[in-house]
């Protein structure tokens, strides 16, 4: 499965996810400049988290103007998977393919630390390793996680099953207190109406070797790599 | 009453040294040449006053690739690898204007290590406060906490580690020390020097702008009331710049184009300029109208004396700076050819090619004063000495006494702080801020570095060469317990003003005691830097060598943490109590003095401890190492116990009185955890071993039960311990 992760100015997790696809999932990857245009050769898509564009005026606001931004939702419009991490999400949701924004943190403040997510929906490309309601500890890093959306769109997020990870507590109870960053819902990751678009603020390209703490985050590259594997 | 100040003395230069330029020059200077001479001989940029006690600093050894002198210092890891690291202080900003004072103390000791030709792979911080009950010592700890956050998290290299420390001296003179450590990869270290006639010199990164001018001054001077008009003297930071600074320069970097590079820092482009011809022997003629500025109608001297942040000065090739204009183009910076290198031995500034500074380099550089200063050993240590911790009533209650322990602020979870940091990007952070030092993976061999840094000043506030000899032994003793042998240090020495003969014996005195631990332990210094005039009408801060010790791991397996593992492992103490509860924390929060004697370091037992629990990690013996520091035994007990939920049941056998035997801060004591199945080894190899070694109990149940002689001092529940220790820090922050 050829990944491509988009190297934005300002991006800097690009290499944590060309390590976990190409040392850990063992699957060929290639950073690609946000001024290129062509995707055609890959599989899959990730926009990495960091600061693209130091996070001026709006955090991925000015990344979705990118030469690169074209071909990637070419590559969503054909059904292929594109995976935005923390603030691939923030430009996921600036650039239309995902709905919502992402607000400041309720404290207003960089928040570093694992969190547990629960998988709300096992049946998308992302989390068909995980079972349902199964509770992860992944890492936040983030500013601006707050994730809010109209009560219609939250409403049609919620029916569709589309709200993929919700913050809870190590019981995979969404309280308020397990709750981050003041998102509605606890909404941590959502997925668009097509089933191949995820956002999600946490990082699980940070836990996917136990000699960092944990592996919870890699069934989740897997799980993309399977899926694709069985449409071949 | 204000007396009018020449010209030099308003820019920090005495008549004496005024006479020098003139001697040097054979005529007057030009105001923009003063301003230059200001900056160059500033304590900032030249070490007038500290350069011959750093000369007593061992700074070789076998893995030294290059010492002091250059941007950062370089040790080899073997494989081809070497570390670049350095660690800086950005006080005097940080107490004018904490948020971009920090900041910018990150951005410039991030760009000193990449200058090196090394990717920063992780940075560090050291911060001092004073009480917390100080709303103004609260702003700045928010502020400089949310500068550093701002810096550092965007440019994506983790903040893995370091300390933050309390004490009245730093009230109004916080320190903000910041360490940058760097990973080259190809054995290629990139210098800062000047080399080649004809060879184009070129500004690249940021535009020059007016704000930071004298910075390089201002940080020579004790703060005062005056000082918060030198708020524009504080730099403003661009991190997002500086990211892009970051992967244009490593680029250009792979294309050995470059011939010399160096960032421009204190004293901006003139010491740039100067330090990189003087150390290629050779001269640089430049135009400041040829620097790409921020705004119109800049002088020669603010072009000079600019310290915007996030620009370098290279020197490359001839022939080749398009090469450098196509990777400067690619991400979006500017790269400037404003001059060429000559063979003449002077920094030629002009303007519009009228020459307007034109001045030998060494005489900003080499030739730059140096003092002898002054020492007398101040009349307080007569008192601290003096004094008898037994003369204080034991506690009633020890439970009491370790639970109030537990919420010092010294003591307490650093979490508020750290958890503000990105110390997880990058993917390579196995041990993660809190325990004892940080360490990292070196992704695609087995190897792992550890790394620490920090400083107990009240040990070196009350006898300076203990003291100093203590922060080295203490910070190679933080590395040990994490799995690496200790390899080298950069230290940053925080201090006084050094006019004052008392503040020079302390800096004197604890120089020579690091010194001595350093050759002890071989682990020679390879750089740092000279904070003096942390002083402000309130008083000096304590004096402050923090230092930054680097370790390697041989095999990134042997990463070791403080926490408890399992139930029933065997709980050891590799060290001997001593009856020494002078200088303590506990002396410090419960009985509120800063005194006593300062506990002894014996670097023979110190080696030989650091030694078998190095050897017992790297053999598997031992699961868990934790240094005994701020807190003695008992704290460090609890440490173990509630960062890893599993109690702890010990007997002590020593007849100190108990509050010495429990929180006395004696030196060179690791406890160490044994996992039941290699305990018979671990006995064998202790009966064979002439270090001091007792068996203190096991890990067990969820409370923390510590007896002396079978009687039973203190039994409180794990539980109740954490959140006392995690909560102190937000519920005083919260209060106000």
């Amino acid at each position: 499965m050829n990944f491509a992760v988009i190297l934005f100015p300002g991006s800097n997790c690009e290499v944590d996810c060309v390590h976990v696809i190409k040392e850990v999932l063992q699957e060929p990857v290639t950073t690609v400049w946000h001024k290129d245009t062509d995707l055609s050769q890959f599989d899959a898509v990730i926009l990495p988290g960091g600061f693209s564009y130091g996070d001026y005026l709006r955090c991925g606001a000015i990344a979705r103007f990118s030469p690169i931004m074209d071909a990637v939702i070419a590559h969503a419009k054909a059904g292929k998977p594109v995976l935005g991490i923390c603030n691939g999400f923030q430009i996921l949701t600036e650039c239309g393919l995902l709905p919502g924004v992402l607000l400041r943190n309720q404290s207003l403040q960089f928040i570093c630390e694992d969190r547990f997510i629960r998988v709300e929906n096992n049946q998308t490309m992302y989390t068909s390793l995980y079972t349902k309601n199964q509770v992860l500890r992944i890492p936040i890093a983030h500013a601006e996680g707050n994730y809010y959306a109209d009560p219609e769109t939250i409403a049609a997020l919620e029916a569709e099953n589309r709200v993929v990870f919700r913050y809870c507590d190590a019981q995979g109870n969404p309280t308020p207190e397990s709750n981050p960053n003041g998102a509605i819902n606890n909404i941590a990751g959502i997925i668009n109406e097509e089933g191949n678009v995820l956002g999600m603020m946490p990082h699980p390209e940070r836990l996917s070797e136990v000699i960092l703490g944990g592996d919870d985050g890699l069934a989740l590259f897997q799980s993309m790599l399977k899926t694709w594997r069985n449409q071949l | 009453m204000k007396t009018t100040k020449t010209p030099w003395q308003e820019m920090g230069l005495s008549d004496s040294e005024y006479e020098k330029v003139l001697s040097i020059l054979k005529r007057e200077p030009s105001l923009p040449e003063l301003g230059m001479f200001a900056a160059m001989w500033s304590e900032h940029c030249s070490y007038k006053n500290s350069k011959p006690i750093l000369r007593l600093f061992p700074t070789t050894g076998k893995r030294v690739l290059q010492g002091p002198g250059e941007n950062a210092g370089v040790i080899d890891i073997g494989d081809g690898q070497a570390i670049a690291f350095k660690v800086e202080s950005h006080n005097h900003p940080s107490a004018i204007e904490p948020f971009q004072g920090a900041a910018t103390g990150v951005g410039g000791i991030i760009r000193d290590v990449f200058t090196m030709g090394a990717r920063p792979i992780a940075c560090l911080n050291s911060l001092r406060f004073g009480n917390l009950e100080n709303a103004r010592v609260r702003y700045l700890l928010n502020g400089v906490v949310d500068g550093i956050a701002a810096y550092g998290n965007c440019m994506g290299i983790p903040t893995v580690g370091g300390e933050t420390w309390f004490n009245d001296s730093y009230s109004g003179n916080p320190l903000v020390n910041a360490m940058c450590v760097g990973l080259i990869e190809n054995g290629k270290i990139h210098k800062g020097i000047a080399k080649g006639k004809g060879n184009p010199v070129m500004a690249v990164g940021a535009r020059t702008g007016r704000d930071g001018i004298h910075g390089a001054t201002f940080a020579s001077e004790e703060l005062s009331e005056e000082s918060e008009n030198k708020r524009p003297a504080v730099q403003v930071g661009d991190p997002f710049m500086e990211k892009l600074l970051l992967e244009a320069c490593l680029e250009l970097m792979e294309t050995d184009a470059v011939v010399g590079i160096q960032d421009m820092g204190a004293a901006g482009i003139t010491s740039s300029s100067c330090e990189m011809a003087a150390r290629g022997n050779s001269g640089i003629d430049y135009d400041v109208a040829l620097v790409p500025q921020r705004e119109k109608g800049m002088t020669p001297y603010e072009i000079l004396l600019s310290e915007s942040q996030e620009r370098m000065l290279v020197v490359v090739e001839k022939g080749r700076e398009s090469e450098v204009t196509a990777i400067f183009d690619k991400w979006g910076l500017e790269a400037a050819v404003i001059g060429q290198v000559t063979d003449d031995g002077y920094v030629t500034v002009r303007e519009h090619g009228k020459i307007v500074c034109h001045i030998p380099a060494k005489a900003l550089t080499d030739e730059a004063p140096i003092y002898y200063k002054e020492s007398k050993r101040p009349a307080y240590l007569d008192d601290t000495e003096k004094f008898d911790p037994l003369s204080l009533p034991e506690p009633q209650d020890y439970n009491e006494a370790l639970k109030n322990m537990m919420t010092s602020p010294n003591i307490c979870s650093k979490e508020w702080v750290y958890r503000h940091y990105d110390h997880m990007v990058r993917t390579s952070t196995v041990t993660r801020p809190g325990s004892d030092a940080a360490v990292l993976r070196i992704k695609g061999t087995q190897k792992g570095l550890a790394m620490s840094l920090d400083c107990n000043s009240r040990y070196v506030y009350l006898n300076p060469r203990e003291g100093g000899k203590i922060a080295v032994a203490e910070a190679a003793r933080n590395v040990v317990c994490s799995g690496a042998e200790p390899m080298a240090i950069t230290n940053c020495l925080n201090f006084g003003n050094p006019e004052k003969p008392e503040v020079f014996y302390t800096f004197r005195e604890a120089v020579e005691g690091m010194a001595e631990s350093c050759r002890a332990l071989e682990t020679p210094v390879t750089g740092g830097n000279v904070s003096f005039y942390n002083e402000n009408q309130h008083g000096a801060v304590y004096p402050t060598p923090t230092v930054g010790m680097m370790g390697l791991l041989t095999d990134i397996n042997h990463a070791t943490t403080l926490s408890f593992k399992n139930e029933g492992d065997s709980i050891y103490l590799v060290g001997i109590n001593k009856d020494e509860l002078g200088a303590s924390e506990y002396l410090s929060h419960v009985h509120h003095l800063n005194t006593g004697k300062t506990p002894v370091l014996d670097l023979d037992l110190e080696k030989s401890v650091q030694a078998i629990v190095l050897k017992g990690i790297r053999n598997g013996l031992v699961n868990a190492a934790h240094d005994c520091a701020e807190g003695g035994l008992a704290v460090a007990l609890t440490e173990m116990a509630i960062t890893g939920n599993l109690g702890s049941k010990v007997n002590l056998e020593e007849s100190l009185r108990s509050d010495v035997l429990l929180f006395g801060e004696s030196q060179s004591r690791i406890i160490v955890t044994i996992p039941q199945e290699k305990q018979s080894l671990w006995e064998e190899w202790i009966k064979n071993s002439s270090t001091p070694i007792q068996y203190l109990g096991n890990v067990e149940g969820k409370t923390i039960e510590i007896s002396q002689q079978n009687q039973s001092k203190i039994n409180v529940s794990c539980e109740e311990l954490y959140s006392l220790w995690k909560e102190a820090l937000p519920c005083i922050l919260s209060k106000h």
